[in-house]
């Protein structure tokens, strides 16, 4: 027994049209400064006081929302009284969205409580639309919240599936603005999610096809949006893969990547896709020893090895590789100029935070906190997996 | 030879073995809370058990089963009929799938549980490691 559960999605050149069609009286547009400072908030904001809502902003959403931030979003909520909840932007804002929107019909919960063990009973309040800016995360259509705990310097993985949005509006023409390396890191979370996804302990039937689009769409689009950022057909075909790839994720389940990269992430502010798309043909390769044929079909998939076992996993490893190579993606963290000193110092914090990590239970090879520890040495200096 | 689930020695087998895993040890290490393990009846077992676990920094420090709930005030309870357990235990159901679709309760803090998932993987893997005799 298991659920799949999506928004409504609106998509294609011109869904943020489907803004006008909101009903109600109030909108909080929960956002980043950036895009305030782009002009896109505004536009947003005027298509929903086309629709004859009154509008206001919360755009204090940092990289690596905290769980302070999402407290001062659901205060402004509470006081303001939307009927809708907007989230606009990457992953950080989107997730803070959906816990501002829980917090605000749900004043009795703290965020760190926000599991999915319980019922939540949303929507008495208000609705959740998210509109995502960038092309990777597949926060638009999941319910997994990712907020910081600043005092732990740990990244808490939350949720409920009740909180899924009602809408998603994922209109490529919001992605335009984003530079080339933004749109690899984005996009290298996007592939994360779709191979984790495809290749974790909980996937299932319904979301390994959207898994294996994603990868497909990734593999060919990517590149071309990394190189032309105006190339409007790689930006679509982009956009809807990290859609297709959250979906499919989002309904099983990520995996070891996700738990080193959130790690990293916490500690160190990687940007989440970069941290993750770094990690994942390490965790690849260490899964390729044990448990290598789901990433072995991948690997056929693709075209990029008619092996089966250890060896179809580890060509997926190097197809990966070669991915990242021509969109000048970092291969490991010491090409991403992270610091050798204050990395070892923190190893064993790191390795600490992703054994304890939601993602890492789904993970087909259970790595020991030995093997954890050698799998950031080996991320770190870029050397592939042999153990 | 196989042990009997539920039983007493069944639940002393579950503590020996968390006391002997290091990876166990390695998640749990922070964490203080015990469990009640509650097994409904169904149509394959027609009682209601219950089984104490105490958990503490790591260790396993006591266990048994026992003849009320109001023996032991646990921190967490988790229940759900017998062949819901068994299928966690013969490892066809994920624990924390079963927790998500509420086919496993569990009441307790669950803000301190969403922080300890791989503790409680570590905690399924070693019930797959008891022989077990369902009653079949």
């Amino acid at each position: 027994m298991w659920y799949f559960v999506s928004p409504q999605i609106v998509f294609g050149e011109g869904a943020l049209e489907a803004l006008g069609e909101l009903g109600g009286r109030r909108a909080l547009i929960v956002t980043d400064t950036t895009l305030v400072r782009l002009g896109v908030a505004e536009r947003v904001r005027k298509l929903l006081e086309r629709a004859g809502l009154e509008v206001q902003l919360f755009d204090q959403v940092e990289p690596d929302p905290s769980l302070q931030t999402v407290r001062r979003g659901a205060q402004m909520a509470r006081e303001y009284g939307p009927d809708w909840i907007v989230g606009l932007g990457g992953g950080s804002a989107l997730d803070a969205a959906k816990a501002i929107w829980i917090l605000y019909e749900r004043p009795d919960l703290e965020p760190a409580a926000i599991n999915p063990f319980i019922r939540l009973g949303l929507r008495q309040k208000a609705r959740l639309v998210t509109i995502p800016t960038t092309s990777g995360t597949g926060a638009e259509v999941t319910w997994a919240i990712v907020l910081t705990d600043a005092d732990e310097q740990r990244k808490l993985g939350l949720g409920n599936r009740e909180n899924v949005a009602d809408l998603a509006i994922v209109d490529p023409s919001l992605t335009l603005e984003m530079p080339p390396a933004l749109t690899a890191d984005t996009g290298m979370d996007a592939l994360t999610h779709a191979i984790e996804g495809y290749t974790c302990a909980w996937h299932t039937d319904l979301t390994d096809g959207l898994c294996l689009n994603a990868l497909r769409l990734i593999f060919t689009y990517l590149p071309r949006a990394v190189s032309d950022g105006t190339d409007l057909e790689a930006r679509e075909h982009m956009h809807n893969a990290a859609t297709c790839a959250g979906l499919g994720f989002g309904n099983a389940m990520a995996s070891l990547a996700h738990a080193m990269g959130h790690a990293l992430g916490a500690l160190f502010h990687v940007p989440h896709g970069r941290a993750v798309g770094i990690f994942l043909p390490y965790t690849i390769e260490f899964a390729a020893r044990t448990s290598p044929d789901r990433f072995a079909e991948l690997a056929v998939f693709l075209g990029c090895s008619a092996a089966g076992g250890e060896e179809g996993a580890r060509a997926l490893a190097g197809a990966v590789r070669d991915l990242g190579r021509r969109i000048a993606f970092p291969q490991s963290l010491a090409e991403a100029s992270l610091e050798r000193a204050p990395y070892e110092a923190a190893l064993e914090r790191l390795v600490e935070n992703a054994f304890n990590d939601t993602q890492i239970v789904t993970a087909v090879r259970s790595p020991s906190y030995e093997e954890l520890r050698e799998l950031f040495l080996y991320a770190y200096a870029g050397r592939p997996v042999d153990f | 030879m196989a042990i009997r689930f539920p039983s007493d020695e069944w639940i002393k087998e579950l503590s020996r073995l968390l006391n002997e895993s290091e990876s166990y040890e390695r998640s749990a290490r922070d964490w203080e809370g015990d469990f009640l393990f509650i097994v409904e009846p169904d149509s394959a077992y027609p009682h209601t058990a219950y089984l104490y676990l105490d958990l503490y920094h790591g260790k396993s420090p006591s266990a048994a089963m026992l003849e009320s709930p109001e023996e032991k005030k646990a921190a967490y309870t988790l229940a759900a009929p017998f062949s819901t357990w068994r299928r966690v235990i013969e490892g066809k159901l994920d624990p924390i799938q079963g927790m998500m679709t509420r086919q496993l309760r569990l009441q307790g803090n669950l803000m301190q549980i969403m922080r300890y998932p791989k503790a409680a993987k570590e905690i399924v893997t070693c019930c797959s490691l008891i022989p077990t005799d369902f009653g079949d």
